[in-house]
């Protein structure tokens, strides 16, 4: 296979027949050199007559067929949809510009308005970044075309199949899903999931607290021994390590509280509540706080031994202070990110539009690296200048007009940004994710069968992307001026 | 530029710097290993889940195969391919790619030979507009175009789909081709006219095979664009013309009970268009990089 990833077709390529076709980036950027001796642009007004008339039926012959069908599919239905849009859903009465105040006073077209001023701040950037990185990057390796390879693969991939794969990526279940398998793995790194999800004290020895905390009725003076039986879970879910409970072995110092945390079930059942029976086990590692009752501090903490005994130490004797076990003892697991919710689906999904779009700007950023002259560079670096200061002061400037090409044709795209938000969005988070290209076919072919709206929809995106419109036929200009 | 400062000569790097640029390498090859992976993740996920059961994708990660292989099966595969909607939509897709970029590329190639060649008033003009229809977004089309093939009756046929991919598929083609056609070298056109050929004679004698590297660029940008289509078919298309994107969407709202036929779906639908790619890659990425103004 040719290492054409490398190699961009203009870049520093003699000029081949077989070095591809003209880029139409824009004109003073050394990729868009023509790959062959320039021939006549249409703009430039010298074609020339051929030394043969050309009959009016050949001519005709050549431009007709095309020139139909883009009639028929594009300029007819685009003016077509500047009409409908003035009137109303099924296009039989005139309503003026009632469409496009709806389109912007109506609550989900608003929210599919505001999503795409997200997706258009937030994704053409990161692409371009991503790819400004990945470029520098793999200049800098020997295997970059393994690495080109990888990043730009997802290009080929429909919206349909990668909206596929990042359902899978984002499943709830950390089971299942391997966003959230990597992110409960990191999350129990740091914060280790509690041991006893759903045990809790009987209501009458004491009560919920804030945070999912328990804190004793009674209180207990310091020197004293404290019994603290829980229920709720099943003798069965006990770490292994769990022993026989006992009671504490000596009588506690004057400012101790002792006392032991046990499952106050048998497995099998049987035995007494609230005493520890032979049968019930201790509940190691759990946490358990003295706090003040006056003034809610907590004075001293400690956690259970295998057997379920527990000391806290440090306490002031005399002092009476009521037991709390914390809520972090009893939390459900970390279940992972809920990625397709509300308030993620929009930034999950631009995720997955990165991942397709980054291997984009990478190669049309690599092609622009390569043609910048690395004299000037080296220079640059001879005089004195860090790299840094070579990055933002020569590599950046050079680069610009490649940069602006891959966030205009990044924008464009992400103004009309449909299949991978209407695949990947659950229909429950559909409206939370929305964004105009959905809307309007929600509205015109999605059941509300609004042809005004849908059209005022259409018709506002085409407006949307007219500055890229101007951007394109000026470059075009530009390289009728360049007299290629 | 100051003249006092030193002058770094090559060769003659510190040995600190030597050091820092090593180091640095190390970090530099673990960051690009760390985003290929990542890179490779999602699409390995799905190959993989493509190859289980359904209730090991629902019950367990993807990632289990490693320990345990004895998941891994060609059920969902031998099931998808006697699924005849499956397999129905699968030829709709072929019926409807290939005909849309065999169509944009001829009508294309003519149109892009009268713009580079033929002189005719209006020309630059035209090509400008042809440049301005690029970037028309399809959602401005679509519902006048559902009216229209409503009248004409091809609402819901294959016909439809194809004529409305090569309507917005033209303005590139055109565009692309036109640019590579007018860079062949005059003498061997005019050569050809002394000869008395004509401008068909021409056009399939010098053009075309001239111009086949823009040709085959813009045949596969066209055919993963027709193929990878889910709006267009989405709205012209019915139950029995859609193609394998449609098929496989109208099961995603049941993802997790669906999933023996998505993951293989996903992957049958990728399949083509990645061996299209990993084949043609040059091509490709010429196509794209042509492309970049297409919106």
């Amino acid at each position: 296979m040719e290492d054409s990833l490398s190699a961009s077709p203009a870049a520093g390529d003699p000029p081949s027949p077989a070095a591809g076709p003209p880029t139409p980036l824009p004109a003073g950027l050394p990729l868009a050199q023509p790959a062959l001796p320039s021939g006549p642009h249409p703009l430039a007004g010298h074609g020339g007559p051929s030394p043969l008339r050309i009959p009016v039926r050949v001519r005709a012959g050549f431009l007709i067929p095309a020139a139909l069908i883009l009639l028929a599919i594009i300029i007819y239905p685009a003016i077509d949809s500047i009409w409908l849009s003035l009137h109303d859903h099924d296009g039989s009465k005139w309503v003026g510009l009632h469409n496009y105040k709806t389109l912007f006073s109506d609550d989900a077209t608003l929210k599919a308005l505001k999503n795409n001023v997200i997706w258009v701040v937030c994704a053409p950037t990161i692409a371009c970044a991503l790819g400004l990185m990945f470029a520098l990057l793999s200049e800098k390796i020997r295997w970059s075309t393994a690495f080109k390879a990888i990043i730009f693969m997802p290009m080929a991939i429909s919206f349909l199949a990668a909206g596929v794969i990042f359902e899978l990526v984002y499943q709830q279940d950390p089971n299942q899903g391997v966003a959230n398998a990597v992110a409960v793995g990191i999350h129990d790194t740091f914060a280790p999931s509690s041991k006893y999800p759903g045990a809790h004290p009987r209501t009458d020895l004491a009560k919920p607290v804030a945070g999912g905390s328990f804190s004793s009725v009674r209180t207990y003076p310091a020197g004293s021994v404290a019994n603290v039986p829980l229920v709720g879970i099943q003798a069965a879910k006990l770490p292994g390590k769990a022993q026989q409970a006992a009671a504490p072995a000596a009588q506690p110092a004057a400012d101790q509280i002792e006392g032991t945390i046990w499952l106050d079930i048998i497995y099998g059942g049987g035995g007494t509540p609230n005493h520890i029976d032979a049968g019930k086990k201790g509940m190691p590692g759990i946490s358990v706080k003295a706090v003040d009752p006056a003034t809610g501090k907590s004075a001293g903490s400690a956690s259970a031994h295998n057997d379920g005994t527990f000391t806290i130490k440090g306490l002031k004797p005399g002092a009476s202070y009521a037991l709390e076990i914390p809520g972090s003892n009893f939390a459900e697991p970390y279940r992972g990110i809920q990625w397709l919710g509300p308030s993620l689906v929009t930034p999950a999904i631009i995720a997955s539009y990165l991942w397709i779009w980054a291997g984009f700007a990478m190669v049309l950023i690599a092609a622009g690296l390569a043609s910048i002259p690395r004299e000037l560079q080296e220079a640059a670096r001879v005089d004195g200048a860090n790299e840094r200061q070579i990055f933002w002061r020569i590599t950046v400037p050079l680069l610009a007009p490649v940069l602006l090409v891959v966030m205009v044709t990044q924008i464009i795209n992400v103004l009309k940004v449909f299949d991978l938000v209407y695949v990947i969005a659950p229909g429950s988070t559909l409206p939370d994710a929305n964004v105009l290209a959905v809307h309007m076919w929600s509205v015109s072919f999605g059941g509300a069968q609004d042809q005004g709206l849908g059209s005022a929809i259409g018709v506002f995106l085409y407006v949307l992307v007219l500055p890229a419109m101007y951007f394109n036929i000026r470059r075009l200009r530009n390289e009728k001026k360049e007299g290629r | 530029m100051s003249v006092t400062r030193p002058v770094a000569v090559p060769g003659q790097v510190p040995l600190g710097t030597r050091i820092a640029k090593r180091l640095t390498g190390g970090a530099l090859y673990i960051v690009v290993l760390l985003v290929g992976v990542v890179w490779l993740i999602p699409t390995l996920g799905l190959f993989i889940s493509s190859f289980r059961k359904a209730s090991d994708i629902t019950g367990s990660g993807w990632w289990t195969v490693f320990t345990h292989p004895a998941q891994l099966t060609f059920k969902d595969y031998t099931d998808i391919f006697g699924n005849k909607g499956i397999i129905q939509s699968l030829w709709n897709t072929v019926l409807i790619t290939v005909p849309a970029t065999v169509l944009v590329v001829f009508l294309g190639a003519l149109a892009a030979y009268a713009f580079a060649w033929i002189d005719f008033r209006g020309r630059d003009w035209l090509f400008v507009v042809v440049v301005g229809l690029m970037v028309v977004p399809i959602q401005v089309a679509l519902l006048p175009v559902a009216s229209l093939y409503n009248k004409l009756h091809i609402f819901g046929t294959i016909l439809g789909v194809v004529m409305f991919h090569v309507g917005f598929g033209l303005p590139f083609a055109i565009y692309l081709l036109r640019n590579f056609f007018a860079a062949i070298p005059r003498e061997l056109l005019e050569a050809t006219r002394m000869e008395g050929g004509s401008e068909w004679t021409i056009f399939r004698k010098v053009i075309v095979p001239l111009g086949l590297p823009a040709i085959a660029s813009l045949a596969i940008f066209q055919f993963l664009w027709v193929w990878n289509d889910l709006l267009v078919a989405l709205v012209f298309s019915n139950v029995k013309t859609q193609p394998l994107t449609v098929a496989l969407q109208s099961n995603m709202r049941q993802f997790g009970s669906n999933i023996d036929i998505l993951a293989p779906g996903a992957f049958l639908s990728l399949s083509v268009p990645l061996i299209v790619f990993f084949a043609f890659q040059r091509y490709f990425v010429q196509g794209l990089m042509a492309g970049s103004v297409k919106g």
